[in-house]
Formats: C-alpha cells, structure tokens, sequence
C-alpha cells in the first residue's frame, strides 16, 4: 500500500498538469495559491506525510537499535524486567489502539464517500476517545512504576525483587529507561495526535470534507496508523518478552 | 503583505532614485512584517542568507582564536580550557549553523521553484516554520556558548561530554535538537516539491543538476538528521539523569555514540558537499557553454552519493576498538564511495574540454572547488586506508582533510553559486574586477592555510591541542604559514561582503540573463516577481541546451526567445 501510493506520485505532476485543466477544480476554497489544481495539493500532502513517516521511522529506529544491542548484551536481565511489566494491561492497551485505527479508517471512509458530517465527526470522536483510554492506561501503568522506585533515574531507581546470578541492579535499569524513552516517545506522538486530531473535527463538524476534497482526514489517517504500527512493535519487544520468564523465583507473583 | 500603500523608502533603490522598473518579490511591499511573516521562499531564503552569514563570521571569529594561539609554541594567548571551548564552538557554529543549512536553506530555497517553474515550495507555512526553528536553536546554541560554553568538540564523544565535561553541553545540544527541525522539514519540502510541482514538460532528466544534488541531499536530511537528533537526546538525558546508555559503568556503551553520531555525521559532510557539486554543475556548463558530459552519470552519482555515504561511517572508528574485520569492510567502502565523486570530477573536466571558456567569478570558484575538492576527497582515501590512519588519526592531517573539503569544497562552492545568481536575486550585478580579486586572496589564503597542516599532521601534530614542541621549528613555521594564510583569507571573505552589499544599492542593473545560462530561472526578470513566473513556462528543451556565443547573442540562449516569458521587459543592464 505504502509503495503503491508513492509510485503513483512519481510520474504525478507532468500527467496532472496536462490531464486537468485547472478551471475544472480552481474554484475550490481549499485549494492553495502556489497549486494548480486539487490533485497536486492532494499528491503534495500525501507524498510529505509518507516522508515525514520515513523520519519517524529514523527516529524511533535508534531507540529500537538502542533495545536491540542491550537486549542481547543483558538477555536475562532485560527478561527479568520485562516480567515485571503488566502484559494484561499492555494487551489491553494494544486492543484499544487496534480498534483506534480501524475508527480512524472509518472516518477517512465517511469523508471519501461523502457520509454525513455527524458520521464523520461520529467516528473521529470514537478515535480520540479511544486514544485517550490507552493514555490513561499508560499512565496507571507509569504511576505503578513510580510507586515501584522503577524510574530509571540515579538516586531513585531500586529493584525489591532479589537477582540471579547474572543480573545486576544496573541492567535492569537500562531496561527500565529503553522502556520509558520508547513508551514515552511514543505517548508523546498520541498526545500530538490528539491535538491535531480536534481541530479536523471541528472543520468536519463545520462540513470542511467532502469526496472532493478530504486530504487533511486522509493525512492524519496514516499519521495515526503509523503511531498505532509503532505500538504494535513495542508491545511484544516490552512486556511479552519476558513473560514466562522464570529465572527469579517470583515470576509467578504477577 | 500588510503595508503595500503609500510605500515607504524603498530598501534596495537604483542610482539616484531609481527604481526597478517592474514589480518583483522585493519591491512587491515593505514593512518588517512583510518579511517575519512572509511565505515567498526567496524572502525566506533572504532571511536564511543574513542569519546564515551572521554564523559564519562568528564561526570566523573563533578560527581566527585558535590561529592566533597556535603562532607559538607556547600556549600563551588562551588556557587550555579557553582553547577547548575555541574550537568547539568554531565547529558546532560552522557545521551546524553554517556548512549544513548554507546552500540548501538559502540557493536551494530561491532557486528550486524557480529552476522546476513552480510559483513556491509545496508547503511554504513550513518553509517559514523551518527559518524559525533554525532561529530557535541558534539563540539557544549562542545562549549556551556565550553563558559558559562547551568543551567537548564538535563531536561531542561519550563519555566525556556525558560524564566529565563541565560546559553547557545540554543547552548547546538542545540547540542543535532545535535546529536539526528545521533541516528534516527543508528536506521533506524540497522532495515533496521536486516530485510534485515540476511543470509541464519538466521531466525528470530535463531537470538542471542542481536539483538533483538537493534531492540527494534532501533524502540525507530526512534519514540522517532524526538519528543526530534522537542522539543528542540520548545526551542530554545520560547527563540529566544517568540513564546509563553511554555509561559502561552503568553497562552501557560509550562507542556507540560514536556509532549513531558518525551514521549521522558522515552523511552530513554530503549534505555540506553535494549542494556545492550543484552549483559546480550549473556553472561549469554556463561559462563553458556546453552540455555537462555525461548528465545522467552524474545525476546518479548524486544519489550514489546519498545512499553509499550512509554505509561509510566505520572510517572515523579505525581507532576505537571496532571490530578489525568491519575496519575492512569500512575502508573498502569508503574507497567505493569515492568513485561517484570522482564521475563527477572526470565528466566536470570532460565539460571543459574544447568549451569556451569564460573565467567569470562563478567560475573561478567552480574551477577551485575541483582542485581543491580532488585533494580533499584523495586525501580522505588515504585516511580510509586502515594502516595509515592508524598514524595520522586525530592529528593535522585529518583537519587539513575536511577542510580541504568543507571550505575548498563547500564554501567555495558556496561563493560562487551565490556571485553567479545574485543578479537573479537582487536584480544587479556585483562588481566582477573586485569579485575576480576576492576570489583569488581567499584562494591563496585557503591554500596558506591549509595545506601546511597536512605537512603537520604527517609530523605528528596532534589536533585539539594549544602548545606543540619548541624544539622542533619547523612545526612552528608551519603553523606561522598558517596562520597568516587564515588572516588573509579571513581578509578575502571580508571584500565580497562589502560589495555585494554595496552593490545592492550602486550595482548595475542586471538583465533577465545576463551570463546567458539556460535555465527556467533565468527566464523571468531579475529579480523575480513575487509568483516567480507570470503563467507557468512549458518546457520543450533539454537542460543545458547551449549554442555556441555568437549564435546565443542573436537568437537566444535555447529553442525558446531570450526575452523572460511571462513577457516581462528586462533592463538593458546599464545604469539608467
Ligand atoms: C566529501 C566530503 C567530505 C567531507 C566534508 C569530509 C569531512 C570529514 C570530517 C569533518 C572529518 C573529521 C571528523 C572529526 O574527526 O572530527 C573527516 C574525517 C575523515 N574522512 Fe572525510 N570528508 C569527506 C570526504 C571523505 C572521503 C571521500 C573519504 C574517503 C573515502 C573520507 C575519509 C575520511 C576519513 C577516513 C576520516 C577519518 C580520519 C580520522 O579521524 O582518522 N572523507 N572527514
Ligand atoms: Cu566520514
């Protein structure tokens, strides 16, 4: 899907010159001067998005690397943190985001076929909502940690729970800190989501998209899918990583 | 925008009161805030050429420091502390306030909508986002240098920057955060633009080489600059909080900084080059008034350049426990990486070859770039070769390397590129018998300057130190050289800024082409109007499409009339 939309941009501007003459769509209030015409303001917006993506991917990719290089230099300790994780409440939290996307995929589907500004709003409310209940989510989760001593802060990080041979208190903390600096990253992009997600609402709720014109819908759709699919990485590198992890004593406690 | 009634005192006027006789994106309207909020990427790009030049001489201050100090043996003029933080902020300014955002955020703002026939960046509210984040971090960067500054280097390696270094190194790193925003967001705005609002008969291989330097260098600034910013980050917060990532006593990795800078940082001196290479395109096919031989090798090579300068970073770890087998593997494709430099070198000097040849200053300069760019990039062979870097790592011969590159390279690349289109920016022409002269005392001056540290550096001259041995006098000569040759090219940058800002008042008048080049933007009036071209041009020729002088003279640069097409009367180049 994501080539299929760029290689369809590539032989775009000289055919979407030639092929529309520019009176036929001129008119449109959204269509910005330095453009000729809806299509190639459309093309512009998607093609910058899917680059902007390719960025994110950059940027999270070091943390990723970050949990890569550590997680196999301290395979037992990071298991025996990951444990202390709560999958329950990541499993959740990775039900709601799914769902999240698909009501996002449903607002972008109202706009394109013209649905009703009610349905639009409908299900772009649903997303937010959604989004919303996994923050909250997090945030119990964080508070817990806090209550755990578990921010990986010198002075304030201390692990309770007694270490096996080849774990150290040290290790145990580079995990705790891949997992807040990903988690982190990662509820921040929710939160500017979020905010970005109400103001298209609005202009729904005013009537803004239409199947002729919905690219700002259609925009934020793959920010937020994108932000979902980042989830769906986090989920099993974190918490199921050491879910059956039995080389403490205590595992079966949670 | 807001004031354009009853206009007041025109900011670029001709001789005598004169105005320009048309209505361009200059004089279109006034006030500070038609510029602060304006979405024109040339007045952008204006904004970005005074802060930009702003950095530069402030970078220049700190180079002319560390030259002074290095006249003795003794370390005399400065602590060693003082010395630290000199070349840090030389080097933080430099690369990051000057070399990256010079070319791309300035030509590469004015030029590729006009080169493409598009009336501006596909998203110009982010084009102006981009200037002020550059803004932000340069205030925060300058807020960290000059409240107590960094000691660290440019580089920033771990751990001492996270662990023992004493300066500001997370408000100096937060300003490159800041700013690294604003090249990720030029980049995503270059490619979405090149791809999108090409026109019509604008196709890929008709596009002039400029623009494919800037998508190459775009793509590093959207895959490279995140990785600098996240580490960076990485930084900041083992310093805040002792994360113990780059801590090996908390079980973390000290080298890997190394790692995730250089994956960065290597990419980045293409980001510095590959624009320059750019302007040496244009202006080696204008002035020799020929096609660039072989166009699509070096189109690729641009892209070449991208991809493989992403694969090379191992070449600065030689020394610092790496692996010897990814040493080899490093060297060899460091060697690989020159050989879409050096298609490009070859088919420059293929262009020369039976063209006429006029040494007009863009010339000049494109011309040193290349002897210039040869010894620099020949020189980076040898320090990719495992043995020999192993002797000459961390010493002089390093430093006279990059320079070589970043200063005989990109900058002269830089100063060309901004004589041969400041006609086209401000409507006039510079004074060209003192610009020749300029450009001659920076050539010398560089090469004073330069060239005696590779002698150095090969001798053992370490870099980063303020004292060297008094018993070896030779050393000190070298140094002498040096600095004098810095004073003298410090000198030479000073003549081009006073006259091209004399020339924005007194210069001549300048026609819509007057080189003659081929190029869409040379076909609108100097300066360009605000929508860069009154209909949108057609394009039915190829780039670089030159006739012979004569031939130009009387029927016009292409298969299209010399006069600008939206019809707009040039000036006839004279004073009125
Ligand atoms: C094309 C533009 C180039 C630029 C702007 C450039 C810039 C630099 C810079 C800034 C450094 C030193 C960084 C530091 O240690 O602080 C450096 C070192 C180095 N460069 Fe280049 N370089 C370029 C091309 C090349 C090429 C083509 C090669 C080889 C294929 C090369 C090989 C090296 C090596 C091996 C070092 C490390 C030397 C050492 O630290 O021992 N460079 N270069
Ligand atoms: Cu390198």
């Amino acid at each position: 899907m994501a080539t299929h939309e760029i290689a369809a941009t590539h032989h775009g501007p000289a055919a979407a010159h030639a092929a529309h003459v520019p009176a036929e769509h001129s008119a449109h209030a959204a269509l910005a001067h330095h453009f000729d015409n809806l299509e190639q303001q459309r093309e512009a917006g998607s093609l910058g998005m899917w680059i902007f993506l390719a960025q994110e991917v950059m940027f999270f990719g070091r943390l990723f690397l970050a949990y890569v290089i550590y997680r196999t230099r301290f395979p037992e300790a990071f298991a025996a943190a990951s444990n202390h994780l709560n999958w329950k409440l990541g499993a959740f939290n990775t039900a709601v985001l799914i769902c999240s996307s698909l009501t996002m995929a449903l607002a972008v589907w109202a706009a394109q076929v013209g649905r009703t500004r009610r349905t639009q709003v409908f299900f772009m409310a649903l997303t937010g909502l959604l989004g919303a209940t996994f923050l909250g989510v997090k945030a119990v989760e964080y508070y817990d940690k806090y209550r755990d001593h578990l921010i990986p802060v010198r002075g304030w990080f201390h692990w309770e729970q007694p270490l096996s041979a080849n774990v150290s208190e040290q290790n145990i903390q580079m995990f705790y800190w891949i997992y807040f600096a990903m988690t982190g990253l990662h509820a921040l992009h929710m939160i500017i989501g979020i905010a970005i997600l109400l103001p298209i609402m609005y202009r729904a709720w005013k009537g803004a998209y239409s199947p002729e014109y919905h690219a700002p819908v259609e925009l934020f759709g793959l920010y937020w899918h994108f932000v979902d699919i980042v989830w769906i990485f986090l989920f099993p590198l974190l918490y199921l990583l050491g879910a059956h992890y039995a080389g403490g004593h205590a595992a079966a406690g949670h | 925008m807001s004031t354009a009634v009853g206009a007041p005192a025109t900011p670029i006027d001709a001789p005598r009161g004169v105005r320009f006789p048309h209505v361009n994106y200059l004089n279109a309207n006034y006030g500070i805030k038609s510029w602060l909020l304006t979405l024109d990427h040339k007045r952008i790009a204006l904004l970005y050429l005074a802060s930009v030049t702003f950095f530069f001489f402030l970078g220049g201050v700190y180079a002319i420091a560390i030259r002074l100090e290095l006249m003795t043996p003794a370390g005399d003029l400065v602590e060693s502390q003082t010395y630290n933080k000199l070349f840090t902020h030389h080097g933080v300014l430099m690369v990051f306030f000057f070399l990256i955002p010079s070319i791309p955020a300035i030509l590469g703002n004015f030029l590729i909508p006009l080169m493409i026939g598009a009336k501006d960046l596909a998203f110009p509210r982010l084009n102006l986002l981009s200037w002020y984040i550059y803004m932000a971090g340069g205030i925060i960067t300058l807020w960290a240098l000059l409240s107590g500054g960094v000691d660290t280097g440019w580089t920033f390696y771990t751990p001492f920057s996270t662990t023992f270094s004493n300066g500001y190194v997370v408000a100096a790193g937060l300003g490159i955060f800041v700013n690294g925003f604003s090249s990720i967001l030029t980049g995503l705005n270059f490619i979405v633009t090149i791809h999108t609002m090409r026109a019509p008969g604008m196709t890929w291989f008709r596009l002039p080489l400029f623009i494919w330097a800037h998508y190459a260098t775009s793509i590093i600034f959207i895959l490279g600059t995140p990785v600098i910013a996240i580490t960076i980050l990485l930084v900041a917060l083992e310093r805040l909080a002792r994360i113990g990532i780059f801590d090996p006593a908390l079980g973390g990795d000290p080298v890997l900084f190394q790692h995730l800078f250089w994956f960065y940082s290597h990419p980045a001196v293409y980001i510095m080059l590959l624009p320059s290479m750019g302007i040496v395109s244009e202006v080696i096919a204008t002035f020799s008034r020929k096609n660039i031989f072989g166009y699509t090798f070096v189109a690729f090579s641009s892209i070449a350049i991208a991809v493989f300068g992403f694969l090379v970073w191992g070449h600065h770890m030689f020394t610092s426990s790496q692996s010897i087998y990814a040493g080899m593997v490093f060297s060899f494709i460091s060697y690989a990486v020159a050989i879409p430099s050096a298609v490009k070198v070859f088919n420059w000097t293929a262009t020369l070859y039976k063209g006429s040849i006029s040494y007009d200053t863009p010339m000049l300069y494109a011309l040193a770039f290349i002897g210039l760019f040869l010894i620099g990039g020949m020189t980076g062979l040898f320090l990719a070769a495992l043995g020999l870097d192993v002797h000459v790592h961390d010493t002089y011969f390093v430093v006279a390397h990059f320079h070589y590159i970043m200063v005989g390279g990109a900058l002269m690349g830089y100063l060309g590129g901004m004589h041969y289109w400041w006609p086209k920016i401000t409507g006039r022409m510079y004074p060209e018998g003192w610009a020749r002269f300029a450009a001659l005392v920076i050539f010398v001056g560089f090469n004073l300057t330069f060239f005696p540290q590779f002698l150095l550096g090969y001798m053992g001259m370490p870099r980063r130190y303020h004292a060297y041995p008094v018993d070896a006098p030779v050393w000190q000569v070298l140094h002498v050289m040096s600095t004098s040759g810095a004073s003298i090219m410090g000198v030479g940058m000073l003549i081009p800024m006073v006259y091209f800002i004399w020339s924005m008042r007194y210069g001549k008048f300048a026609t819509a082409n007057p080189w003659p080049a081929t190029g869409l933007e040379w076909r609108t009036a100097s300066p360009p109007p605000t929508e860069n071209f009154g209909t949108t041009p057609v394009v039915t020729w190829e780039a670089y499409e030159f006739r012979p002088m004569e031939e130009t003279e009387v029927i016009g640069p292409g298969d299209t009339p010399a006069q600008p097409i939206d019809g707009m009367q040039p000036t006839d180049g004279k004073n009125p």
